[in-house]
């Protein structure tokens, strides 16, 4: 197929940038639309023009490093990552329009790059239960009820891609947050830390400028994790609890 | 048993009669590992634990050390070095230490728990995991390595890390590929996710706590040697293009394994060799280069667009049954219109006590053996071979889960396998559920690494090397679930407590800058920077990889033959000519610049790929992934040879225009005894 690819170049974080038009023939359904850009790089490197910078590693869905927002929606037409979605989901003599997430807290650093090391900090702030190399006691020693381990393993899927912020129209992290509160506050083991967890995580959201949930759901509707919105529900319900015991 | 509890040697030293290699290499002198334990296998490690010497807390905070990669094992070394109070700078290439390519294992992490109370122990373990290797690990290293799993799983549940649980609460388990009990801890298909992350959050309460600095994008590109010693690295920061020096007392690479030479894999587009081929240039040894594992179960390639490969996890071989056509003229029929007696279930026919779950490296050759054949399925793609000619070769057998689907209904197979299924039809764009699956195997993961000491210590005082990036612990094959438990025992308990025997006598001499070691490897690269910009050639480096990728995957991949493996290693010359006389690398060093981070890697691949086929070349014998045309049996089968090779063969730079120099390390066993594998 022959597409018309109108993708945000820019040089680094402190230059302008703008949208660049591209015609791209030969496209195979087969392809993954990463592989695609691949195929326009390959052609830019040969007309003397820069390649298209983008991130993506593991392409098969599960690190979080690609995603770029596709004719608009985070990581395109489908409920996957950017890396999963596959040619086939256009047709020949499409427009698409690339560009990279949407958010003042995801700066770009190049084209389609953006950094998103808040995300790192948000962690750091409280996204880990504290226990020291070696001081475990036996895996059988604390019993989890088989429903709130599937439902911790379930939410613990997110990969911090990010597509949640650059869906939000307030460009909250809130699902991203409340995948994690959740994922340890379900478990037994994360139960000491769970209420200064959640004011800590919340505290440094806040100071990143990420904006409040108004629970609008695009952050769910655009997971390719399929994280779901209830999680947003447990932080507040944590949150609540917490700031009530003065934390 | 007295001598089987390792109080003295079951086997003689190897006596190599066979040189294919001659010419392309010269002999060193023999390799003896210093610090190798000795006494009753079961109380090595406990004894080496008690020996090795203590750092006191308050000096731990003056000793820095540098940590180059955040998977499994530099993610959890980090977190524990740094929990123990040492300076931590932890590295990685990634926007974030989380998404290292750990990330993606799938399947599992095996420990000797014995919580199904079906006859698991340390000493099953080891004993699996040196039979599964084919006999070409170090024992005592592996020894610890079982002994250690049952400590990684309570380390993992006290972070959270969410394991699939029973309905009374405890933790599930399931058996894996080639063993006989089940001893695999797992979350759903997303294990290594969940390991990772635990890692992760141990690594980030850290960077909170201040013991760790994390430098994300940011590429290691020469290891500092200094007075003898590894004391520092020289970095590129992805984003800006700064070339940094970063001074230490000791260095650590977890940068992962190398299986990208080959181009297409199933590793991540990123993971390359560049932290551990430098270092090997700068003195570290490269043991058996040439042991790479080949996994059965992977989605067919689909076109000469293909960037990378799509693992499945290997569990599917426990339900579906593997087949292709008995006549070649099938092969673009409907497979459902095939009729049972057309169908060669040729896996069940030639191993008929394992079946569909032989071992991963020999499923895989089959499979090559009926593509060969002519009778592999799904659509013709173009295969460019290595000297650039075109032929239309289907490469794909069919997993056919039509028989499970009538014995245990829809629902059980969609419950069990689901998320594969949606990830194939997603790739595809077929249903499973209607028609078989197509597989071919892929490049999954590298045995071999650069060579460690039983402390993880590498030829080069104060360079450590854990978990994928060693060579140490899965011989020639390794097995499933076990190279989670490889990273995580490395971060969280071996290396811990061997680097301290080397810390006991730091802080170091402080070194600046102003080091002549520091100056040559900084100028090293900046001057190898400004080549790769300056060459203005034709050829992307994508290109020149791709075209790598086609000679190593022909001559040194599932089957490798004596005039093979001299054909690719002439072809690798030229293409290394070509590639620094003709590359194109478009913009400047002053920015993110992809193209230029790519043929950094490339080029270091190159001359690792020939390496690959010099090691593949001297081994004129099959173990384990590295099967030579020339030592089989009379069906076909892998054929080992102890008596020549049971060594560890640890590779020595010689400069660019020097041979490379052959170093052995005997195998000698105490607590096992060799035995030719069979699974028939």
């Amino acid at each position: 197929m022959r597409l018309t690819l109108n993708i945000w170049r820019q040089r680094d974080a402190a230059s302008a940038g703008s949208m660049q038009k591209y015609e791209l023939d030969g496209v195979s359904e087969d392809m993954s639309f990463l592989e695609m850009l691949d195929v326009l790089n390959e052609q830019l490197n040969e007309q003397g023009e820069e390649p298209v910078a983008f991130d993506s590693d593991c392409r098969e869905g599960i690190c979080g490093n690609c995603g770029l927002m596709i004719n608009g929606q985070a990581h395109g037409p489908e409920v996957t990552t950017t890396c999963q979605l596959h040619m086939r989901s256009f047709k020949d003599g499409d427009d698409i329009t690339i560009e990279p997430w949407r958010s003042d807290v995801f700066p770009v650093l190049r084209d389609l790059i953006v950094d998103r090391s808040a995300f790192d900090r948000i962690i750091q702030a409280g996204g880990y239960i504290s226990a020291n190399t070696g001081s475990a006691p036996d895996a059988h020693a604390a019993p989890v009820e088989k429903k709130k381990a599937d439902r911790a393993f379930d939410v613990a899927t997110c990969i911090a891609c990010g597509a949640c912020v650059a869906a939000c129209p307030n460009g909250s992290a809130s699902l991203f947050m409340g995948a994690k509160i959740t994922h340890l506050g379900e478990l037994p083991q994360g139960q000491p830390e769970r209420y200064d967890r959640v004011v800590n995580m919340v505290g440094q959201h806040d100071a990143e400028g990420f904006g409040g949930c108004t629970n609008i759901g695009e952050c769910t509707a655009a997971c390719p994790k399929e994280i779901p919105l209830d999680v947003i529900s447990q932080l507040n319900k944590d949150l609540r609890t917490a700031l009530k015991q003065g934390r | 048993m007295a001598s089987a509890q390792g109080t003295s040697p079951l086997n003689k030293p190897a006596q190599q009669v066979s040189d294919d290699a001659r010419g392309y290499y010269t002999h060193g002198e023999p390799l003896v590992d210093p610090v190798a334990p000795t006494g009753p296998i079961d109380q090595r490690w406990t004894q080496r634990v008690f020996d090795n010497r203590l750092v006191n807390p308050a000096n731990r905070r003056k000793l820095d050390i540098i940590i180059v990669g955040t998977g499994l094992a530099g993610g959890a070394a980090a977190a524990t070095l740094g929990e123990a109070g040492y300076n931590v700078k932890s590295f990685c290439y990634q926007d974030s230490p989380r998404r290292a390519h750990s990330i993606a294992a799938q399947g599992g992490i095996n420990a000797a728990k014995n919580y199904k109370e079906d006859g698991d122990s340390t000493f099953r373990l080891f004993y699996d995991t040196v039979k599964g290797g084919d006999y070409r690990s170090r024992e005592s290293n592996v020894y610890r390595l079982a002994e250690v799993s049952a400590n990684i799983i309570d380390q993992c549940v006290a972070q959270g890390v969410p394991f699939a649980r029973e309905y009374g609460g405890l933790l599930d388990n399931r058996s894996f590929g080639g063993v006989q009990v089940s001893r695999t801890f797992y979350a759903r298909g997303q294990t290594g996710q969940q390991l990772l992350l635990g890692a992760y959050q141990a690594m980030e309460r850290q960077v909170a706590a201040g013991t760790v600095t994390q430098y994300t994008r940011h590429e290691m590109l020469e290891v500092i040697v200094a007075d003898g010693k590894a004391r520092g690295i020289v970095a590129r920061d992805l984003v800006t293009g700064e070339i940094e020096t970063h001074l230490a007392d000791v260095v650590v690479l977890a940068n992962g394994g190398y299986g990208n030479v080959f181009f297409l894999s199933t590793n991540a587009m990123g993971s390359n060799v560049t932290a551990a081929w430098r270092a090997h240039r700068k003195g570290a040894y490269m043991a058996n280069p040439c042991y790479t594992q080949i996994h059965p179960t992977c989605i067919p390639v689909s076109g000469a667009h293909q960037s990378k490969l799509t693992l499945m996890s290997e569990s599917l071989r426990n339900d579906g049954r593997i087949w292709v056509p008995k006549k070649a003229e099938d092969c673009d029929k409907d497979p459902r219109d095939i009729p049972e007696e057309d169908r060669d279930y040729y896996l069940e026919r030639i191993y008929p006590a394992f079946g569909n779950l032989v071992p991963r490296d020999i499923a895989s050759r089959q499979a090559k053996n009926m593509c060969d054949e002519g009778r592999g399925v799904g659509p013709a793609v173009t295969e460019v071979g290595p000297d650039g000619t075109e032929q239309q070769v289907r490469r794909g057998v069919y997993l056919d889960f039509a028989d499970a689907i009538s014995r245990m209904g829809r629902k059980a197979v969609e419950t069990k396998y689901g998320n594969l299924f949606d990830m194939y039809a997603r790739i595809t764009g077929e249903d499973p559920y209607e028609t078989p699956m197509r597989i071919y195997p892929a490049v999954h993961y590298v045995m071999g690494g650069l060579w460690v000491d039983y402390h993880l210590q590498s030829t080069i005082p104060g360079l450590f090397v854990t978990g994928e990036a060693n060579f140490s612990d899965h011989g020639a094959n390794r097995l499933g679930a076990s190279a989670l438990m490889q990273g995580l025992a490395d971060g969280y308990f071996v290396l811990p407590n061997t680097i301290r025997e080397y810390l006991a006598d730091g802080p170091f001499e402080k070194i600046d800058e102003s080091h002549p070691a520091v100056v040559e490897a900084r100028t090293d690269v900046e001057q190898r920077i400004q080549k790769f910009l300056s060459i203005n050639g034709t050829r992307s480096a994508d290109s020149f990889h791709k075209q790598l990728g086609n000679i190593m995957w022909e001559y040194c991949g599932m089957e490798r033959s004596e005039e093979g493996l001299r054909k690719a290693i002439d072809m690798i010359r030229d293409l290394k000519k070509e590639f620094w006389t003709n590359l194109r690398v478009l913009g400047t060093n002053e920015s993110i610049n992809q193209s230029l981070e790519r043929a950094g890697r490339v080029a270091d691949f190159i001359e690792l790929g020939e390496l690959m086929c010099i090691d593949a070349l001297n081994r004129r014998e099959s173990c384990g992934g590295h099967f030579r045309a020339e030592s089989q049996t009379e069906d076909g089968e892998a054929l080992r040879h102890d008596d020549e090779f049971a060594y560890v063969a640890a590779w020595e730079w010689s400069g660019e225009d020097g041979l490379p120099v052959l170093h052995k390390e005997d195998l000698i066993y105490t607590a096992i005894e060799m035995k030719q594998r069979s699974y028939k």
